[in-house]
């Protein structure tokens, strides 16, 4: 069966200002399929990221050139509603940031934000979403407490059910697990390989046995440029290039 | 970290090296004491193949130990899994140098039976695979790996021939069946001797190129030059 693409980018280069970050970056990303960014630090990984749901629009001086498709349609046109490709397109970052509200308001934000009153639904959208984040059995007797009471871990999973609320269909995920302990990280690992089976699932980590264990393709970068890409099991045991070999296995980087 | 695990996979390349300089000696050592029939040389290989064994369990357990801390990948688990291969081949190789050494034990002291066996091309074709297979592994020679592959179809060729001449042999002569069944076995042994060096080989193989190059009869056919 062939598997199908959700996004892609063709030829994406991205500026800071004059820092040429991203060099032709060709790139697909299949749908139900966790794809892992892995190099060294300033790489190009994240800005990768960012350029999927057009975050680094909010960056001063930045500029793209290239294409960025979402189902085939490309998200740099003009007549793009941004806020709602964030929607679509949503985002987890490495430090959880729920807002200062409660555990229920922090879920039903993004559904507010988008007009939806009506109370039924919203409390059935957050139980949903509370459920699909693995969070509801630990919160559901105290929604109306304030979210910044909850762990680390806890946090960051409410920041997925925050992104899940408003029905994306792709989650990026900036290092989601590396501000939390081992046994919360082995928590977001297991959402992440759940999540895939609605979702396609992006995800730049520093840890390589992490990338090794939840992602199901690899895509090794280095300075700004995509090194090689191949499924998981394939790049961890014998990849092509010897640069990518050096890498993940601890001789440079 | 990395330099951790770098002093580890050293450390178990010398240990696997080793392994093999024990596993050649006893086959050595076998084919001495067949060549002079000698009985007490015999029984020596016999008891010291307890070291072998002893080292193949150590050198397992000091694997899964780097596999559990370290979690490598790419060429450094490629190498950790040849490891673990290759020393249960050793082992094994150990343990069919002692078969021979128990072959000898039963005819020494017997009376000879004329018969023109090639042991001695089988016997060094086979040690000379083992000490290239373990060559190949050290400098991670993948084309000298090759080389030993071929080697092995030439072992099995003599193997036959010794086989129905053994068969003529005991027709001939079958007041000596048991002598020749003894030979016969030797042969087996040395046989599998350059089998086990085709497996290690073919385990270098997969280190240095990734390919699992097992089972595939067409890869090791001569280039039609």
């Amino acid at each position: 069966m062939q598997d199908s693409l959700k996004m892609s980018t063709v030829d994406l280069d991205f500026y800071y200002g004059n820092f040429h970050a991203l060099h032709g970056v060709t790139i697909d990303f299949y749908e139900n399929q966790v794809t892992a960014l892995i190099g060294p630090s300033g790489c190009g990984k994240s800005t990768l990221l960012r350029c999927l749901n057009r975050m680094n629009d909010l960056i001063p001086y930045t500029r793209v050139e290239g294409k960025v498709c979402l189902d085939g349609e490309e998200i740099y046109e003009p007549d793009v509603d941004v806020v709602a490709l964030r929607r679509n397109v949503g985002m987890v970052f490495q430090k959880p940031n729920p807002f200062p509200k409660t555990i229920f308001e922090n879920v039903a934000y993004g559904l507010r934000v988008n007009g939806i009153k009506d109370k039924a639904f919203l409390a059935d959208r957050v139980e949903t979403s509370l459920k699909q984040a693995a969070l509801w059995d630990e919160v559901k007797d105290r929604l109306h407490d304030s979210a910044l009471d909850l762990s680390g871990g806890q946090q960051q999973r409410l920041c997925i059910a925050r992104a899940l609320a408003v029905e994306p269909e792709v989650l990026l995920m900036d290092e989601p697990a590396s501000a939390l302990d081992p046994i919360a990280t082995q928590k977001i690992e297991e959402l992440i390989r759940d999540l895939k089976k609605r979702y396609t699932i992006i995800i730049v980590t520093h840890n390589m046995q992490q990338a090794a264990r939840v992602s199901d393709i690899t895509a090794f970068f280095y300075l700004g440029e995509i090194i090689e890409v191949d499924k998981t099991e394939t790049l961890f045991t014998r990849p092509k290039l010897k640069q990518t070999s050096d890498y993940i296995t601890g001789r440079f980087g | 970290m990395k330099k951790h695990l770098q002093r580890e996979l050293e450390k178990l390349k010398k240990r696997i090296l080793s392994l093999g300089g024990m596993a050649e000696e006893s086959v050595r050592m076998a084919i001495q004491a067949f060549e002079t029939r000698d009985g007490d040389l015999a029984m020596k290989i016999i008891d010291s193949d307890r070291e072998i064994d002893e080292a193949e369990v150590e050198m397992e357990e000091e694997c899964l130990k780097i596999l559990a801390l370290h979690q490598p990948f790419a060429i450094d688990l490629r190498f950790i899994n040849a490891v673990i291969k290759i020393n249960n081949d050793l082992e094994r190789v150990g343990d069919e140098a002692v078969n021979i050494a128990e072959r000898v034990a039963n005819i020494a002291g017997k009376p000879p039976v004329e018969v023109p066996f090639e042991y001695n091309v089988m016997a060094e074709k086979s040690e000379a695979m083992l000490k290239s297979s373990l060559d190949a592994l050290v400098n991670l020679d993948a084309d000298l790996a090759y080389k030993v592959c071929l080697l092995d179809d030439e072992v099995d060729e003599i193997n036959r021939d010794i086989y129905d001449k053994v068969k003529a042999a005991i027709q001939e002569q079958p007041e000596r069946v048991g002598y020749l069944i003894n030979l016969l076995l030797i042969s087996r042994h040395l046989e599998r001797i350059a089998d086990h060096a085709t497996n290690i080989a073919e385990e270098v193989i997969y280190m240095v190129e990734g390919e699992i190059s097992r089972h595939r009869n067409d890869m090791f056919k001569p280039d039609d030059a």
